[in-house]
């Protein structure tokens, strides 16, 4: 088989919907957190801070989600097939919380009336943390496989995806990105506002310090294939190992005053995080729990060879400017939020 | 229960439908935004500002609408239509890719500067944020329509297994994007597109002209929006015609169900209205005898290949619905010229704003690019059945296998609520905002007070 840079076509485009969902993860995830964490604040001019601290970036973010969902349609169109119709129910459900939360943004400061702003105040938290239980529970089953048969076509029930692991993932997932939001919010408001977000970060890290030992200990004791790859690369310890120097770190530059570095740091851990799992997961993608060789591997769905060398030239030519223009959009927002006439 | 090949297509067709209502209006707009803000930067007058902004924020509202029902669009691919997924996604999946890396990115970064940046860049650095913005959504269309047309008139590929494992593989890049009907397709789609983004400026300026307030301003966005449109209605004689004609040289068996046309030795005529009775297999109206041969052939007495010719289950069923939908976009595209053409006369003989009746028309004209856009869109997809990917892939071997019709009928009425609740918060918070109008910048006062009186600036006409 080809390959570049002695890896070959489907490894490098599993690397870059890794990328991509790593992308979408420490983007979106910061609005998804603060969605979460909106109803934590009781007073109205709070809201509409909060609120438009992510308003110029968060459609750029979500834009991450589509250009994941284009890249594994692209490149394993077998595996967008299966996990999206094996997990019809929870992407339809998946789809209307995108919908609500997108809708709550825009649809809240447009009336003035108390009623009309609390109803989109809720609509916006439920549904951002629909949105990050949904895509926790998901990645819950992937990590620890799904009861797949030889015809790649899945033999449970919707009452299968609810298993104790899958749940513990969804409320990990929710923590991490509660935690991450709250930074970024930190980092984005002033005054007695600010003082509130350093007690909720507080506390959201001490919930996802929570979640992440229970995952730890839970995927050691329960999703043997998970450690695989650790045990033949034992280098590879070294990732965990970081997500907990992260961890500490985090609070000490929060403790600190330094939001911007503790920012960065909550963006490596979630990379982290999500790298473990794609260590854990290669070089299959869905993992089947009925028999591992009904697992499907990348090479097993992966497009043409021809197809995966245009699109990695796509992506090489598009990354950059992806880049620069989400650079150029958060370099043009920076600094402390301010209320204007054209804010939500 | 009905089948889940049935419930899928209907929620296919219904989400689709529903979130094409929102991207033409955005890519239009786009293009008018362009103009009114360069406009306020070639002349510095307020007045271009006043209304760039003003359009901005309803450009915002109609946007936020078209992303979250297109994310839809894309998962359901993989959720209802798992085969299709697996047998197209070489070549589909490459074109969806193209879409989120080189258009909506951009498209949705420069936004945030469009909506929010006023104050942070300069206008040189806004009025840039615009222009991408525009260009953004018109490369999304692009993708979009490369991958329709591919499905459409599928070039470049080969076939790699049987069966259900079946899949088209990429073989050419640049013949599957150029396939022969994706330019012409996607100019239609566009020009359609600007179509409606201008009609729904003249319709929200027609109406202010007619309640007289913001007399200035409206008059303005009116020309900014007929400039469009009448340019736009022109070419899309063009576009449309050559559309036609791809069809004719590719789909025969799509243009005879346009055209209700079913004997292949027989000179087909082209209809301006009629029936078709797809029993008996004949087509009643008021006709252009020799019409379509001419159409596709360049001669009225050439015999055009008919229904017939097709197998009965390899052609379209609903024969009758394809023609209607064909003709009432064709009507509706004449109207649009006539419309423009008159308007454009009369602004030069400077008399169009105090034709109040034309003002009426201009304020409910911005349904029929609307409506000429969906039926288009119906007469080709329907029209393309019971294929998926023409003569490749049939509609009804493309579904998820392992979806029942009990997660689609759950889906479907999720969506039927989702998508009403939505449709009403849309059109209540549109006429809000036009209601509101523009906040003029020269005597900010009179907005306080949420009712503008304009008789200061309302000038009848200047005959």
């Amino acid at each position: 088989m080809e390959t570049i840079l002695g890896l070959d076509l489907p490894t490098w485009w599993f690397l870059v919907i890794g990328g991509l969902i790593t992308g979408y993860g420490v983007l979106d995830g910061f609005d998804l957190g603060a969605g979460s964490l909106h109803l934590f604040f009781k007073k109205e001019e709070s809201r509409r801070l909060v609120l438009n601290a992510i308003g110029p970036v968060w459609d750029g973010n979500e834009v991450w989600l589509v250009i994941a969902g284009g890249a594994l349609f692209a490149g394993f169109p077998l595996v967008y097939g299966v996990v999206l119709s094996t997990f019809y129910v929870p992407f339809m459900l998946f789809l209307v919380a995108l919908i609500f939360r997108a809708i709550s943004i825009e649809f809240r400061s447009k009336e003035p009336w108390l009623w009309w702003r609390k109803m989109w105040d809720i609509s916006y938290t439920v549904s951002s943390t629909a949105i990050t239980l949904l895509l926790g529970l998901v990645l819950g089953n992937l990590i620890h496989g799904l009861p797949i048969n030889k015809e790649h076509e899945f033999t449970g029930t919707l009452l299968s995806f609810f298993n104790p692991y899958a749940i513990l993932i969804s409320f990990t997932t929710l923590s991490l990105f509660m935690l991450h939001g709250a930074i970024y919010l930190v980092m984005k408001t002033e005054n007695r506002l600010y003082t509130r977000l350093t007690v909720i970060v507080n506390n959201c890290s001490k919930f996802f310090i929570l979640c992440f030992i229970l995952t730890s200990m839970a995927t050691l004791i329960y999703v043997p294939h998970m450690t695989h790859q650790f045990k033949s690369h034992p280098q590879l310890f070294g990732l965990p190992m970081l997500a907990v120097l992260i961890l500490l770190n985090i609070k000490r530059n929060v403790d600190a005053r330094k939001y911007y570095t503790a920012f960065l740091y909550s963006c490596i851990i979630t990379a982290c995080l999500l790298i473990l799992f794609a260590v854990g997961l290669y070089p299959n993608i869905v993992i089947s729990t009925t028999d591992p060789a009904y697992s499907i591997s990348i090479y097993a769905a992966a497009s043409s060879v021809k197809s995966l060398k245009i699109m990695l030239l796509i992506a090489a030519i598009g990354t950059p400017m992806v880049i620069g223009y989400t650079t150029f959009l958060f370099w043009t927002f920076r600094g402390k939020v301010k209320l204007n006439e054209m804010s939500y | 229960m009905p089948s889940v090949e049935i419930l899928s297509r209907i929620q296919f067709a219904f989400t689709i439908a529903f979130h094409y209502i929102y991207p033409p209006l955005s890519i239009g707009l786009g293009l008018c935004l362009v103009i009114m803000e360069g406009l306020y930067l070639k002349t510095g007058l307020a007045l271009y500002k006043d209304i760039t902004r003003y359009w901005i924020k309803i450009f915002a509202l109609i946007f936020g609408i078209g992303v979250a029902t297109g994310i839809v669009m894309e998962f359901e691919f993989g959720t209802n239509w798992a085969t299709y997924s697996h047998y197209v996604g070489d070549i589909f999946g490459s074109a969806l890719a193209a879409e989120g890396i080189f258009a909506f990115a951009m498209e949705s970064a420069f936004l945030g500067v469009l909506l929010f940046g006023w104050n942070r860049v300069n206008k040189g650095v806004h009025f840039f944020s615009t222009c991408m913005v525009a260009l953004g959504s018109i490369f999304s269309a692009l993708w979009i329509v490369i991958a329709n047309s591919w499905q459409q008139t599928p070039t470049g590929f080969r076939i790699e297994g049987h069966d259900l494992q079946a899949r088209a593989v990429v073989t050419d890049f640049w013949e599957m994007v150029f396939n022969p009907s994706s330019v012409d397709r996607f100019s239609h789609v566009i020009i359609g597109s600007f179509l409606a983004g201008s009609f729904l400026v003249m319709s929200v300026a027609a109406w202010y002209i007619l309640k007289r307030r913001f007399t200035e301003h409206a008059q303005a966005m009116f020309k900014v929006g007929l400039g469009v449109a009448v340019i736009a209605a022109l070419m899309q004689l063009f576009t449309g015609h050559r559309s036609a004609h791809y069809v004719s040289k590719y789909q025969p068996a799509k243009l005879a169900a346009m055209e209700g046309h079913y004997d292949s030795s027989a000179v087909a005529p082209m209809y301006i209205v009629g029936w078709v009775d797809n029993k008996k297999e004949q087509t009643t109206g008021i006709k252009i005898p020799g019409g379509l041969s001419f159409l596709a052939h360049g001669s009225f007495s050439a015999p055009v290949e008919g229904l017939r010719a097709t197998p009965k289950e390899d052609r379209p069923g609903a024969v009758n619905f394809v023609f209607q939908m064909y003709h009432l976009m064709i009507s509706i595209g004449m109207i649009l010229i006539g419309l423009t053409l008159l308007a454009v006369f009369l602004l030069w003989r400077k008399k169009l704003f105090n034709q109040r009746w034309l003002m009426t028309i201009f304020a409910w004209a911005v349904l029929l690019p609307q409506i000429a856009n969906q039926v288009g869109w119906y007469a080709a997809e329907v029209g393309r059945q019971p294929w998926v990917v023409y003569k490749l892939l049939r509609t009804s071997d493309a579904l998820s296998r392992k979806v029942t019709a009990d997660q689609v009928m759950f889906s479907l009425i999720l969506f039927t609520l989702v998508y009403m609740l939505l449709f009403t918060l849309f059109i209540y918070l549109l006429t809000r905002k036009i209601q509101h109008g523009p906040d003029i910048s020269e005597n900010a006062e009179t907005e306080y007070h949420g009712y503008y009186h304009d008789n200061i600036t309302y000038h009848p006409t200047k005959l």
